[in-house]
């Protein structure tokens, strides 16, 4: 008891005198800084084509290096590397690259005889997005190994890349890439001479941009329409011609063989928990001097800006607004830009989308509802006339934004066109539609006081407006008009008539 | 009474149309008519090295699956067709393929990379979509027009040297404004450096393709900020098995 007493007193005396040294009882966690990614880190070393793409230089780069012995290892050893490596899908909507191989070989997949493809997503057409371009003519290579090694860990029998069909000069790269490791016996019949088999083809597309969702790809890569099917069945189960099938964007699968060789302790040691890695980012609009990188993920979009690129043109304070994932994703105000991380989870969190990592700048000489506008113009354009919510929908959107560029409509129509993109969100069978209804949604939620002073601009100078956008002086006043069409209400930002 | 005179006004207002301006439902005309210069008879065949390469693309898929080549054949076909795709050319590529026709013309309708109308010398695709429209886009387009005289996006020049269309993202962003021109990408362009392309084309020449601003491809244009230093070799910094 005593012993225990005098213990404790020793364990307190220690424990105080440990303590006199600082007043914080509370250690907090060191807090970690996003960005500065080495040279020695980054993965894509010949993204600006200043050396030579073909197959001498991709291996004076580390391209090709040992790729037996990572194919020996087998399918789960890589697929397990990439989960490990917290590697996410790079194509937009950011699903766990391992799992996604891994439902490839479900239990008894041997048993299976069809063949089984590997199709890599090369359509790139996001407005903003830039970034596979990088890949496919200065390090065409990686992405053929890629292939290789994503192929094998789903034990495939071969690769479809899915290009872009306007990408004239990225395909005669990647075909050289393709030939050359064909006669260097890389990929064939005995790929790295480890025994298996596996073929890399390139398709070109004839420019569609419905054709860079996954079974609209395939679709198109069948020969036909590119419009999407309905899941499931998944593509990992009945995918192009009838066979199991994964499709992955370009940066995933030419990351994998670094990871591979580099440890997936080293990738995962980038970025925050469950957002890990190295990224390309593409930074377009108003920036002094645009460009493509790649940086560590989660690094603070500020930063991005400012490292890279030169800064926003006339000073971060002339900043409106950023589109930080291409133009799918809404818009984010300067408040906002000025403190998020460019990772799914904190992007997410500001109700916005890191999408492919496409950073469109806008500064304040910008018209943001013309800009969105355009937006609304190409996803009428690209919808591909399936379902109905997104076909008529695109169009009517357009047509209302295109109004609110000028300002003629009724301020309720604001909340009309939301009720529209809320009625074509998640009623279609692939996501455009979903991505043509959240550009506006964000340009509502942050912008709406600038589309109702032009509204308000536009009554003032030309008078009432009605639904649709008719001229409520065009109307013939002898006749008696429907109230749906809201000649009569008073808008909010109407001067009170001087009663009679 | 009042039902009834409702009636009349609102079907009065309807004959007035409440929509007052044409229905247009694409940019584009999905029926063939048959024309002097588009018709069935009109003979179209793949010379002998695109027949040779159509074989090659073919043998890319699986035998039972020849119809998946109908893209690339249809370009195959297109550039051989000094850059249009005529109801001939869907109908060889059908017989090609062992396809029904029509699932050509569906295709071909498709996607927009397939002109199905003639088009001039040079093809100029002008990027218009908002990070094009930031960088200043619509005075390039402005300058096209004006400097091929006057002509509005989707016409040809009276001499048959240019044709010129309004094209959605062709993904060189970072790179914006630019315009494609037949298969090139022109980049970083000025109103000054887009008359210079454009003239150096209306005299039989193919300017240097790329950023027409002296960048290299897509890096910072005031100096390196990644990628300076001497790329890393075979083996180094991996995990100890596969240095």
């Amino acid at each position: 008891m005593l012993k225990a007493q005098k213990s404790a007193a020793a364990l307190s005396r220690h424990a105080s005198r440990s303590f006199r040294r600082g007043l914080a009882t509370v250690a907090d966690p060191p807090v970690r800084r996003y960005g500065g990614l080495k040279d020695q880190d980054r993965i894509f070393t010949n993204a600006y084509c200043r050396h030579d793409h073909g197959l001498k230089g991709a291996q004076t780069r580390g391209d090709w290096h040992r790729t037996k012995d990572i194919l020996l290892k087998g399918d789960s050893w890589i697929i397990q590397t990439i989960k490990d490596s917290g590697l996410r899908g790079r194509g937009g909507a950011g699903f766990p690259s391992g799992l996604k191989w891994s439902f490839m070989n479900k239990p008894g997949w041997e048993k299976d005889k069809r063949p089984r493809y590997l199709v890599v997503n090369a359509d790139e057409g996001e407005p903003g997005t830039c970034k596979d371009r990088e890949i496919l003519r200065g390090d065409p290579h990686k992405l053929v190994e890629g292939c290789l090694v994503a192929g094998r860990a789903m034990n495939a029998t071969a690769a479809y890349i899915y290009m872009r069909g306007e990408f004239v000069q990225e395909a005669a790269h990647l075909q050289q890439a393709i030939n050359e490791a064909y006669a260097a016996g890389l990929i064939g019949k005995n790929a790295c001479g480890s025994g298996y088999g596996f073929d890399v083809y390139l398709h070109r597309g004839a420019g569609a941009y419905i054709c860079g969702e996954e079974t609209a790809l395939i679709e198109s890569l069948e020969g036909k329409q590119g419009k999407p099917r309905l899941k499931p069945p998944f593509p990992a189960d009945v995918g192009l011609f009838g066979c199991p099938t994964t499709v992955a964007n370009v940066e995933t699968v030419a990351v994998a063989p670094t990871i591979c060789r580099r440890g997936a302790p080293w990738f995962a040691g980038f970025g925050r928990e469950r957002n890990q890695g190295t990224k390309l980012f593409c930074i377009s609009g108003h920036v002094n001097n645009p460009c493509v990188v790649e940086e560590e993920m989660s690094i603070p979009l500020k930063e991005l800006i400012e490292k890279h690129c030169g800064g926003v043109r006339g000073g971060w304070d002339n900043l409106l607004g950023i589109i930080p994932g291409g133009s799918s994703v809404p818009v984010l105000p300067i408040d906002k830009c000025g403190e998020v991380l460019m990772d799914y989870d904190s992007l997410k969190d500001a109700q916005s989308g890191l999408g492919t990592g496409a950073v469109i700048v806008m500064d304040k000489s910008t018209d943001i509802v013309s800009a969105i506008a355009r937006f609304a113009s190409f996803y009428k354009h690209e919808s591909c006339g399936q379902c109905t919510p997104c076909r008529e929908g695109t169009t009517w959107m357009m047509n209302m934004m295109n109004r609110f560029v000028e300002g003629r409509g009724h301020r309720r129509e604001i909340d009309m066109l939301l009720e529209i993109t809320k009625q074509i969100e998640g009623r279609t069978i692939c996501a455009l539609g979903d991505a043509a209804a959240w550009p506006i949604q964000g340009l509502m939620r942050h912008f709406r006081p600038e589309v109702e002073k032009r509204i308000d601009a536009f009554r003032a100078e030309h008078g009432g407006v009605m639904f649709g956008g008719r001229m409520q002086g065009s109307t013939d006043p002898t006749l008696a008009l429907p109230d749906n069409l809201g000649p009569n209400l008073i808008e909010a930002g109407d001067k009170p008539q001087p009663t009679a | 009474m009042l039902a009834l005179r409702r009636s009349i006004a609102l079907r009065s207002i309807a004959r007035r149309g409440l929509s007052s301006s044409s229905v247009k439902r694409s940019d584009a005309l999905f029926v063939h008519r048959d024309t002097k210069y588009n018709n069935p008879s009109i003979p179209f065949e793949f010379s002998k090295e695109n027949l040779t390469k159509a074989e090659e693309i073919i043998a890319h898929y699986p035998p039972q699956y020849r119809k998946a080549a109908v893209i690339p054949l249809l370009d195959l076909g297109q550039r051989q067709n000094k850059g249009w795709t005529s109801i001939s050319v869907m109908n060889y590529v059908a017989k090609l393929l062992g396809m029904p026709p029509m699932r050509v013309y569906e295709v071909a309708t498709f996607y927009t990379m397939f002109n199905r109308e003639p088009i001039g010398d040079n093809f100029v695709q002008v990027c218009t979509t908002t990070p094009c429209m930031l960088r200043g886009s619509t005075e390039i387009l402005d300058t096209v027009c004006s400097h091929l005289g006057d002509i509005k996006p989707g016409e040809t020049t009276k001499d048959g040297k240019f044709t010129v269309i309004e094209v959605e993202c062709q993904g060189a962003c970072s790179n914006a404004p630019m315009m494609v021109v037949n298969d090139d990408f022109y980049e970083d362009l000025t109103a000054a450096s887009t008359k210079k392309v454009l003239d150096a084309f209306a005299q039989g020449q193919k300017p240097k393709p790329g950023p027409q601003s002296g960048r290299h491809t897509s890096e910072n244009s005031a100096g390196l900020t990644a990628l300076t230093s001497k790329p890393y070799g075979p083996g180094e910094f991996c995990t100890p098995e596969f240095q």
